[in-house]
């Protein structure tokens, strides 16, 4: 065969390409290694994977479209991109639902199948799109029968047809990594560990994947590659990581350094489940997975667990963390160090529980009974969860208190490349437990005193098995120093305020708050979570405008930095973009009298740069 | 070094015992604290774990470790002990409210994980804490608080769900039988896996004469019946009455008159089938049966605690000790200069 056309190749800084299809189609593999393979060629990327709620909607519907966009670039990025330059759509569905997110000229790939009536009205179109001239006009259209092609490739190898169709999302990745300059090495090499035992799928995945990358090589139509060069990220070895996958490596980095054992009491949820599937792997670092009956057994097994003298974890979503509420109340008295993750997503209730939201933070704040402290971390990436969950670690044990750890749905599925670090550059946390008591029958001798308290008003972690400090803890108001139960009008009033005076003493004991850009100006823009991403770009940009704009994220939200007041003092005005109706900027106006301005979207996805852009520009300007 | 020498003023802590006067939980704490020397372990090694009720305020008064915690979730706490720390010894001390109402759910999956854990569920068929509401193991019709008209809920029968469960050791004893408590409860300690044992315990102040008819001296020898491994299932003041098997149906039956010790149901609490022993949990007085004491199912099985910890090893011994500089580049990775 020719080639039919002179190709030729053309330089980008940047490009997002979305696959989307029918949720039984493969796009999520097809994203994942069209990320690795970017990742792999150095460039910078970030993700986002939108999946339904459904197992699998009926075939063909929008309620079953599954999506999966990548950004890669030869700059730092941060977020997985607002609009769309490449989408590949595998049916009329994937199309109707994602269309309007392609830029205009953007590069369009249909999988022509499926666009027959009963497709087409299943995705309720009314006349067939592939035959509307508009579309031509607008984007550079490739249509294709990719089922008939992927058949044609994998012929003779003795496949059924629905073995043969399934390979479909091969072809596709294999015309996008044309259309990129890719290698496919990496995936060839996925293949062979992935379907090493089952020869005839491997042959037929990599028939199909190659048949993709020379279809474009030689089908006219096809005469521009783009090639977007490595990228300037700082030196050493990286490798790509999801927010979940980083999280519960930085668990088990914590339970290693700090010579603990790891005990997770988890529950299956929604997008917190990782975390489970993946310290399940990991028994050889001594980690300990107990998939309870519940959440409440998740975490009162956890409480068990820190009783017990181990790193002690539990993680979970919204509503989990909801049925989690009493227990947190009891690891709150009993002072026992622990970390619950929220794994945050829609709600309220089931809500929509494979999209993202950053609506528990005053769960995570207030959400117990009674005065009920606890510290809240937040992480601001996938790779962040690493270092992040790390820091609550140090503050459960410094302070002998649960730490609540909140990320999202977004954090816990996108990905992003990570530095590998020097274990010996991690941070050890040091574990004290108390030695036994001097030997002696004196009755007047000193007894071991549960509830003493320390210079941070951390009380003792003494540990069952260890002769001579046998105590008792439990639910009810504890006297200060003896731990015994007590009813005392003033001690349970000095208790409530030694146990907040404890967690506001951490701001003692974290960084200051670091802004990014002039520390005054116009407008300082708050944010927390997942949209760090998202408002460091926006921030970046109204900076090149000459905005006199600055950003800064926290990472602590109970307590805040100690001269998080004083900072937002310097500006003529504060945004507070989030993914909620305003929980943090009600905090901050409740906190500093300050009249910090809301930006809220709740739609299920992350921001956009663009309109937290305008959003910037609109504060500025009035 | 030999272990000192302990006796059970030793197990008592510094704290005041709250209990109301007469309650059948004072009898069930002085047994324990004369089972503790006997276990040849020291104290630190040995732990209480407790919900929320009148029973449950128990930890408070041993001087071992010991946690308080929520309703119902005692035994989901000792799991999250026992499987870091299979050196020591847990106990759960639960009601019948604590344990089969709010709790129901844990004491189950506890039960069937047969995580090495001695349960012992005080049963006075009445929530005292709450003063008076009736409970899972209240009778149908009882009038309460919170019941006037009689309760309309069928009660739950806490060994038929211990068995159900598929527990490996049930028991079943009475607060007032001190030197029966006693054995029963050194008997859980020993046993190898979850060990559940009722009390039938009285509260004077809410439900006084709950189980009378298994405590009183004048009936208890027709209303109750011990149970003694390989022995007949015999009873009665002259223990001329025995229950044998008809078909599938228990039967009490007269001793004599051509029906002997042979022809009875003998016990057999090694059974690795539970039926037997689902069959002794459901005799109850009111249908004219003695009330089984004793320890109606003892056998082993592979412990949740053990299991746990032996995949570690297993794990360990496949991959090595986890090494955090393998974990972080094995895979695909790049380098940036």
């Amino acid at each position: 065969m020719a080639t039919a056309t002179e190709k030729h190749v053309e330089n980008l800084d940047e490009a997002t390409v979305r696959f989307c299809g029918d949720s039984g189609d493969g796009m999520q593999l097809a994203g994942t290694q069209f990320t690795n393979t970017s990742a792999l060629a150095g460039n910078d990327v970030a993700t986002f994977p939108d999946f339904p709620a459904e197992i699998r909607a009926p075939r063909g519907t929008k309620a079953g479209v599954s999506g999966f966009q990548i950004h890669f670039s030869s700059k730092d990025i941060y977020t997985p991109g607002d609009t769309v330059d490449a989408l590949v759509a595998m049916n009329p569905a994937a199309l109707i639902t994602n269309l309007d997110d392609l830029r205009p000229g953007g590069i369009l790939i249909v999988n022509t199948d499926n666009f027959d009536k009963k497709g087409l009205e299943q995705a309720g179109y009314e006349g067939n799109p592939l035959e509307d001239p508009e579309l031509e006009e607008k984007y550079k259209v490739h249509q294709m029968d990719m089922t008939k092609l992927t058949r044609s490739a994998v012929d003779g190898l003795g496949l059924s047809v629905k073995e043969a169709d399934r390979c479909k999302n091969f072809f596709a990745m294999g015309l996008v990594f044309w259309l990129y300059d890719r290698s496919l090495d990496p995936t060839l090499r996925f293949i062979d560990a992935k379907f090493g035992k089952k020869p005839e799928i491997a042959q037929a995945n990599v028939a199909a994947l190659k048949a993709g990358y020379h279809y474009g090589d030689t089908v006219e139509g096809w005469n521009t590659q783009y090639l977007v060069e490595k990228a300037k990220l700082p030196p050493g070895r990286y490798r790509n990581m999801m927010g979940n996958q980083a999280l519960a490596w930085g668990l088990v980095t914590s339970a290693k350094l700090s010579h603990k054992r790891l005990f997770l009491g988890a529950y299956p949820i929604t997008p917190a489940s990782d975390i489970l599937h993946e310290l399940a792997k990991h028994k050889h670092f001594d980690v300990l997975t107990f998939q309870a009956e519940d959440e409440i057994a998740a975490v009162t097994s956890t409480i068990g667990a820190a009783f017990a003298g181990e790193m002690a974890v539990t993680a979970s979503s919204g509503p989990g963390i909801a049925l989690k509420g009493e227990g947190l109340g009891l690891a709150v008295i009993t002072e026992l160090p622990m970390i619950v993750i929220n794994v945050q997503r829609g709600g309220p209730s089931t809500g929509l529980p494979t999209k993202t939201e950053q609506s528990d933070l005053l769960q995570a704040m207030y959400g117990r009974n009674g005065e009920c402290p606890m510290p809240v971390i937040a992480a601001s990436s996938p790779s962040d969860c690493f270092d992040a969950i790390q820091e609550a670690w140090r503050i459960a044990v410094e302070y002998m208190t649960p730490v609540f750890f909140l990320t999202d749905g977004y954090i816990a599925n996108g990905s992003e490349p990570w530095r590998i670090p020097d274990v010996s550059e991690l941070n050890k946390v040091r574990v004290k437990h108390p030695d036994p008591m001097p030997d002696s029958n004196d009755e007047g001798a000193p007894k071991f005193m549960p509830y003493a308290r320390d210079e941070k008003l951390a009380r003792p972690w003494a540990v069952p098995g260890t002769p001579t400090l046998e105590h008792r803890i439990g639910g009810l108001e504890k006297q200060d120093g003896s731990g015994n139960v007590s009813y005392d009008p003033a001690n349970h009033e000095h208790m409530i305020h030694t146990r907040a005076a404890k967690i506001a003493g951490i701001a003692n004991g974290i960084p200051e708050q670091a802004v990014d850009g002039p520390d005054s100006g116009d407008l300082l823009v708050v944010s927390w979570g997942g949209p760090y991403g998202a408002c460091a770009t926006a921030v970046h940009r109204a900076q090149a405008k000459g905005l006199k704009v600055s950003h800064a994220h926290l990472r602590y939200l109970n307590p805040f930095p100690r001269n998080l007041a004083e900072l937002l003092g310097r500006f003529k005005k504060v945004l507070v973009p989030e993914i909620n109706c305003g929980q943090l900027q009600m905090i901050l106006r409740a906190e500093f009298l300050i009249d910090a301005i809301p930006y809220n979207r709740v739609q299920g996805k992350p921001f956009a740069v663009h309109e937290l852009l305008e959003k910037i520009e609109e504060c500025v300007a009035s | 070094m030999p272990l000192p020498v302990l006796t059970p003023n030793d197990f008592a802590s510094d704290q005041d015992v709250r209990w109301c006067p007469g309650c059948g939980d004072y009898s069930i704490l002085a047994q324990m604290k004369k089972v503790m020397p006997t276990l040849g372990l020291p104290r630190e090694k040995i732990v209480f774990i407790s919900g929320i009720g009148c029973s449950s305020r128990f930890p408070y008064y041993m001087n071992t470790y010991g946690m308080h915690s929520i309703h119902g979730r005692a035994p989901a706490v000792a799991t999250g002990l026992k499987t870091c720390r299979p050196d020591l010894q847990v106990w759960v001390i639960t009601g019948d409210g604590d344990g089969l109402s709010i709790g129901g759910n844990h004491l189950m999956h506890a039960i069937r994980r047969n995580m090495d854990l001695n349960i012992v569920l005080f049963n006075n068929r009445i929530y005292g804490l709450t003063k008076g509401q009736y409970s899972p193991t209240s009778p149908a019709g009882k009038k309460t608080k919170s019941t006037p008209m009689g309760s309309i809920d069928n009660p739950l029968h806490p060994l038929s769900i211990a068995i159900g469960a598929e527990a490996t050791f049930v028991a079943r004893s009475i607060d007032t039988n001190i030197k029966h408590l006693a054995e029963t409860l050194k008997r859980a300690a020993d046993h190898r896996g979850t060990a559940f044992v009722e009390v039938y315990q009285n509260c004077n102040v809410f439900n006084d004469g709950a189980w009378s008819y298994a405590k009183d001296r004048n009936t208890k020898a027709e209303t109750t019946l011990e149970l003694e491994h390989g022995k007949p299932l015999i009873f009665g003041k002259d223990r001329d009455k025995g229950v044998r098997l008809n078909g599938l149906e228990p039967e009490v039956v007269a001793l004599g008159g051509g029906i002997a010790e042979d022809d009875l149901l003998f016990h057999d609490e090694r059974s690795p089938e539970p039926s037997l022993a689902y069959l002794l949990s459901r005799m109850r007085y009111e249908d004219g049966f003695p009330e089984p004491i004793g320890v109606f199912r003892a056998v082993e099985k592979p412990k949740y605690d053990d299991m746990i910890n032996d995949q570690i090893e297993e794990a360990t011994k496949m991959h090595g000790i986890g090494d955090l500089e393998k974990l972080y580049n094995a895979g695909e990775t790049w380098e940036v200069e």
